[in-house]
């Protein structure tokens, strides 16, 4: 197998997946493509129920048993510890094999909240260890030293005796460090991080995304954010997916998503946030909530809730328009023929002040 | 200004958990809230912020402390006369929509529920027609009255909770949390709301939040809280453009900003309180100009000015 970009380690491929409920079928991904380059961060943005955990779960393979893969590929450039490379369709392999080659070892995950992902009756050093023991050849006492070697590296101050806590012990922020080096103890090439900081306070969740930063820049690790958290993405991000139902509408560099958005969900996502200088009267809200997949709607799935809709967007679903090499969006406003919108007054002065903002830095 | 609508004043809480331990959750913090206004109370999860919202409403028994809302003295024992006053005047809505609505009930039951208790419709029509205007004045239509909590999406429930708390008409409506486990674009619809609802019945709000950049929106007055310490209060714009004290400049610096550039150049200031020798217990407020107040000794304040 070949990857379409030589520099990618994982490629998604026109990915589109249905649950079957009682309810009837759910078309919850609908043709979704990702690359992620080595030692880059890209992150994943959408409300909920906009696909993208179940997008990266899908690459995992923790896909709840009801979900169906009808098309498309994940492919992973999988680098064995002997140097030898390969291709792998992650979606072609069995959960078995996924478990026993991939999971752990190559793609490591970071969920929401650190309580359920930790086992609360057990010592956090013997749960760190465990999955070495299991993947590696490591004794006991070479697993226990790299054990404490990873909570150091993770900021956690006194490992050594820390290594006996219960995860009821540590606070918040602490179990989710905890969590981080669990995740780095198979020496992973890509990091996935499902909200890792939406259940912490502001000032842990800076902490948390400056050790993530700090730990790939020194691992070299590619990092899949999922946030819904547009500041969490400006921190942290260099390419930004943005994700609305079931469907990557705007991918771009982080710059270009926050300086020059062009999909009007884009807009929507960013005017919805106050940040500390808003002082309009009312913040900009998308009216509305997420359309139900269940009924797919004809056309354009964000139109009942876009004031610039179109006619056509009520028939047909936009392609990705090209805007530069690396950024593109789904809207027929981007249509050579679409008539020439106005941004909405609120969000343009707000993009001036931003761009203004960040040239006293460039 | 007018009278203050509620005063506390040195309220605490404790929470005994064996002989020897006590948790204090709230160590003597004082602040008013004036009819209309918007006061926000902020800090990280363990600072006592939600706590203090459920002792004024009597969800706790105040430890020590006078809460004086509406003219009366509310943390004492209550007669039957305050209690019904405190019960309708001051409302609240939480943090979760799903578990605080009631599952087996009708949204227009948990919505009039108030309004039967306290006997204010002389009828069933009456009632419901209330219930209706409620909640066409959040946004939902009438019919909706006959659905049950789980068919609503969670903004939709959070605006079912809004409309209880509403529909008393209360002076004071003391706001959990009530937008965290919301998505972005939902969020904005319901602070929308919030102001809107203030706008038409001069209602106060505490809104209790730990996302400042959504505090210092919808704010007029803010209070900063750490280890159940008020370390910081003052006017919205007093706090955010003179931070003081070391704990609110971190609080401040921690904010994530939608602006690549500048955010990746930016660290959070940290704060270590161990470190620098903080003793809360030892501060007294020190005010600094305009209604903005510092918990301090003088020594630490000096420190702080100049820094």
């Amino acid at each position: 197998m070949e990857m379409l970009n030589e520099k990618a380690i994982l490629e998604i491929r026109d990915l589109d997946i249905t649950f079957r409920t009682n309810a009837g079928s759910i078309h919850a991904i609908r043709g979704v493509n990702l690359d992620l380059q080595k030692g880059e961060t890209v992150a994943i943005v959408g409300e909920s129920g906009s696909g993208k955990s179940v997008t990266m779960k899908a690459a995992t393979g923790l896909l709840d048993s009801n979900g169906v893969v009808n098309r498309g590929q994940v492919l992973y450039r999988c680098r064995e510890a002997d140097g030898s490379e390969e291709v792998v369709d992650l979606l072609q392999m069995s959960k078995k094999e996924l478990r026993r080659r991939i999971n752990g070892r190559h793609i490591a995950m970071v969920f929401q909240d650190p309580m359920t992902s930790l086992d609360p009756t057990m010592q956090i050093g013997p749960q760190i260890m465990e999955g070495m023991l299991l993947r590696t050849k490591l004794s006991k006492a070479e697993a226990r030293a790299r054990a404490v070697e990873l909570l150091e590296l993770v900021g956690i101050t006194d490992a050594e005796k820390r290594m006996k806590s219960y995860p009821h012990q540590l606070s918040g922020g602490m179990r989710q460090r905890v969590v981080i080096a669990i995740a780095l103890s198979g020496d992973p090439d890509i990091l996935i991080c499902d909200e890792p900081t939406t259940a912490l306070d502001v000032t842990i969740q800076a902490k948390i995304l400056e050790l993530i930063k700090d730990i790939q820049s020194r691992m070299g690790l590619s990092v899949i954010y999922i946030t819904h958290d547009l500041g969490v993405v400006a921190k942290v991000a260099d390419y930004v997916n943005v994700m609305y139902a079931g469907r990557i509408v705007e991918v771009g560099n982080v710059n270009e998503i926050f300086y020059e958005p062009q999909h009007p969900y884009t807009w929507g996502l960013l005017s919805a946030m106050p940040d500390l200088d808003t002082e309009d009267d009312r913040l900009y809200s998308i009216p509305g909530s997420p359309p139900n997949l269940l009924h797919e709607p004809p056309g354009d799935a964000f139109a009942p809730r876009n004031a610039f809709a179109l006619k056509i967007d009520e028939k047909a679903d936009p392609p990705l328009f090209k805007i530069s090499d690396t950024h593109y969006a789904a809207t027929w406003l981007l249509h050579p023929d679409a008539p020439k919108i106005e941004l909405p007054p609120e969000l343009k002065a707000r993009l001036e002040r931003a761009r203004k903002e960040a040239e006293r830095y460039l | 200004m007018s009278e203050a609508l509620m005063k506390v004043e040195n309220l605490k809480q404790y929470f005994p958990i064996s002989r020897r331990f006590t948790v204090k959750a709230v160590n003597g913090v004082s602040f008013e809230i004036y009819p209309g206004e918007t006061y926000g109370l902020v800090g990280e999860s363990g600072s006592g912020k939600t706590t203090i919202g459920r002792s004024v409403i009597r969800l706790h028994d105040p430890t020590d402390g006078t809460v004086t809302f509406n003219g009366k003295v509310i943390s004492g024992q209550l007669d039957r006369e305050t209690k019904a006053m405190l019960r309708e005047d001051m409302q609240m809505i939480f943090q979760d929509p799903m578990s605080s609505l009631n599952p087996r009930k009708k949204v227009g039951d948990i919505i009039g529920e108030g309004l039967d208790i306290h006997g204010r419709c002389a009828s069933r029509a009456e009632r419901d027609a209330l219930v209706a205007e409620m909640l066409k004045k959040v946004g939902l239509s009438p019919a909706h009255a006959e659905r049950y909590p789980h068919q609503f999406s969670g903004g939709q429930r959070q605006r079912v909770g809004i409309a209880r708390a509403l529909i008393m008409n209360p002076k004071l409506i003391i706001a959990d949390e009530c937008i965290s486990a919301l998505d972005v674009s939902i969020q904005a619809q319901v602070v929308n709301l919030m102001k809107d609802i203030q706008d038409d019945t001069n209602c106060a709000y505490l809104f209790i939040a730990h996302d400042l950049s959504m505090v210092k929106y919808i704010s007029d007055r803010i209070g900063v809280l750490h280890l159940g310490y008020m370390v910081e209060t003052g006017t919205t714009e007093e706090i955010f453009s003179n931070p003081i004290h070391p704990y609110t400049k971190s609080l401040i610096s921690a904010v994530p900003l939608p602006n690549p550039v500048l955010e990746k150049r930016r660290t959070a200031v940290a704060y270590d309180r161990e470190a620098e020798g903080v003793d809360y217990a030892k501060g007294t407020e020190h005010p600094v100009g305009g209604t903005h107040t510092v918990l301090a000794t003088n020594e630490e304040l000096s420190r702080w000015m100049k820094g």
